[in-house]
């Protein structure tokens, strides 16, 4: 098996059509078994309540936004170094997702942050700098969109991606560095978690969930983008008609 | 290359710059004239209130001194992209970071230079004194630097591309918001009394960040408009 075949749109296409319903069938199963163990197993927090459990969703969520960030650039740079056209269609694909996940983790936060703080919104340096983060994919978005040139749109959203990644780690390490509102991180690589271990379990799960749910959505939205930009060239046909590009759904 | 004509080079396009702006030297007042309207406006629409004009100071300065930047963006390639000189400069043997690098430098003291010696007055308008005011001029010195060198980034993705005004603002403002918090931190807390020395050097920081990255990555932009 030589996988760099994949990396050719035509190949890709039905590779992605195969997989979509693996892990949109993992990211189900699991989120709900995430939610479950969120809401009716963990237990209750002594300081917060019962208002903390929206965790579940606004920590993985976060989590998410960064790392899809960071991924969108990583397919860009590739694009800009290897010329790679799917590469580009990756980074254009994952650009919604990424900032669907970053307004949820605004959203969620301010739902949290009512109950705890007494206020939906604080400036203080994780909230802002996560926003800025929704208005850079928003940016990442627009200046392709407002190109029509495919081939500059494509290189210009990524240059502009790959200038944003600054903003990935000041969001990471904003508690860390200013004296915020925003409590510190819960779960670390180096002093471990200071959460008990169902709130844990439930987290990671979650984030599992998310991550499957990521990748089933931008698989199903790459191939969307290459039947838009190849209009349905004679590949798509000739590999629909190929018995094991029989999709599974 | 060494570095006598490296340096050749880089000046020899700031002496261009500067010396086509002062024969349209229009350009270049109206950015400082926008400037002393917007921050007029302030006191206009919040009130005459001296406590809270002082309070609201480093950040209607700084903000009006970012829009300034904003305005003035399209002037750093655009002329040049009409007229084609741009695609020269692409293909002279000179690097092009290092002739974006004089641009900039060019626009900053065409755009940025003014603003830096216009804040000690605007600063006396809003009621800031003594040390408050010298840590707003040494912000903006440090700051407006990074500004110009953040938007030519911007300037150069946009360039020839329909809405490019706008698209500008929506690209560039996100990546200017770590040097306005600085900035106007910086001023605020000299004037709280704990000295604004932590905010200037992390603008310094952001600065020497800038300096090194941005022309590399205008210049690839400028490459991919000009494709």
């Amino acid at each position: 098996m030589i996988w760099s075949k994949y990396s050719a749109p035509q190949a890709f296409y039905p590779l992605a059509g195969r997989l979509i319903p693996w892990f949109a069938t993992v990211a189900v199963i699991l989120m709900v078994v995430g939610l479950y163990m969120g809401f009716f197993v963990a237990p209750t927090d002594f300081q917060q309540g019962e208002s903390y459990r929206i965790i579940f969703v606004h920590v993985p969520a976060a989590w998410m936004s960064m790392f899809l960030y960071v991924v969108m650039a990583v397919w860009a740079g590739v694009g800009m170094g290897l010329n790679a056209r799917l590469s580009f269609m990756m980074a254009q694909a994952i650009a919604p997702t990424g900032a669907m996940f970053t307004f949820l983790a605004l959203l969620t936060g301010a739902m949290w942050g009512k109950p705890t703080w007494g206020a939906w919104w604080v400036w203080d340096a994780r909230l802002t700098s996560e926003l800025i983060l929704l208005f850079q994919y928003a940016g990442v978005m627009l200046l392709r969109t407002s190109i029509d040139d495919l081939r500059r749109a494509d290189r210009s959203s990524a240059v502009f991606a790959l200038v944003g990644v600054v903003n990935v780690p000041i969001i990471y390490y904003s508690v860390q560095w200013w004296n915020t509102l925003h409590q510190g991180a819960s779960v670390s690589m180096a002093t471990g978690s200071k959460m008990a271990a169902t709130m844990l379990m439930a987290m990671l799960i979650m984030t599992i969930a998310f991550w499957m749910y990521s990748i089933a959505v931008i698989l199903a939205r790459v191939r969307c983008v290459m039947v838009e930009r190849e209009s349905l060239s004679t590949w798509d046909e000739k590999a629909a008609a190929m018995p094991q590009a029989v999709e599974a759904r | 290359m060494s570095d006598s004509s490296m340096w050749v080079s880089i000046s020899g396009i700031i002496r261009r710059d500067l010396l086509l702006a002062m024969r349209r030297w229009s350009d270049a007042a109206m950015s400082v004239f926008f400037l002393v309207i917007v921050v007029s406006l302030f006191p206009l629409g919040v009130g005459p209130e001296p406590a809270v004009l002082r309070t609201i100071a480093p950040g209607v300065l700084w903000v009006a001194a970012l829009l300034t930047c904003l305005l003035s963006l399209a002037r750093v390639f655009t002329p040049d992209y009409l007229d084609g000189v741009l695609e020269q400069m692409v293909l002279v043997p000179q690097p092009l970071s290092l002739l974006v690098l004089g641009k900039v430098l060019a626009h900053w003291v065409i755009s940025g230079l003014p603003v830096v010696l216009l804040s000690p007055l605007l600063g006396l308008q809003f009621g800031l004194e003594g040390e408050a005011l010298g840590v707003l001029v040494l912000s903006l010195l440090l700051g407006t630097p990074t500004l110009s060198m953040i938007g030519a980034i911007g300037a150069a993705l946009v360039l020839g591309v329909r809405g490019s005004g706008l698209l500008v603002a929506l690209l560039v403002l996100p990546l200017y918001v770590p040097v306005l918090i600085f900035g106007a931190g910086a001023v605020t807390s000299s004037m709280a009394g704990i000295g604004g020395e932590a905010n200037l050097s992390l603008l310094g920081a952001c600065l020497v960040l800038s300096l090194f990255l941005a022309p590399w990555a205008t210049a690839a932009a400028l490459r991919i408009a000009l494709e």
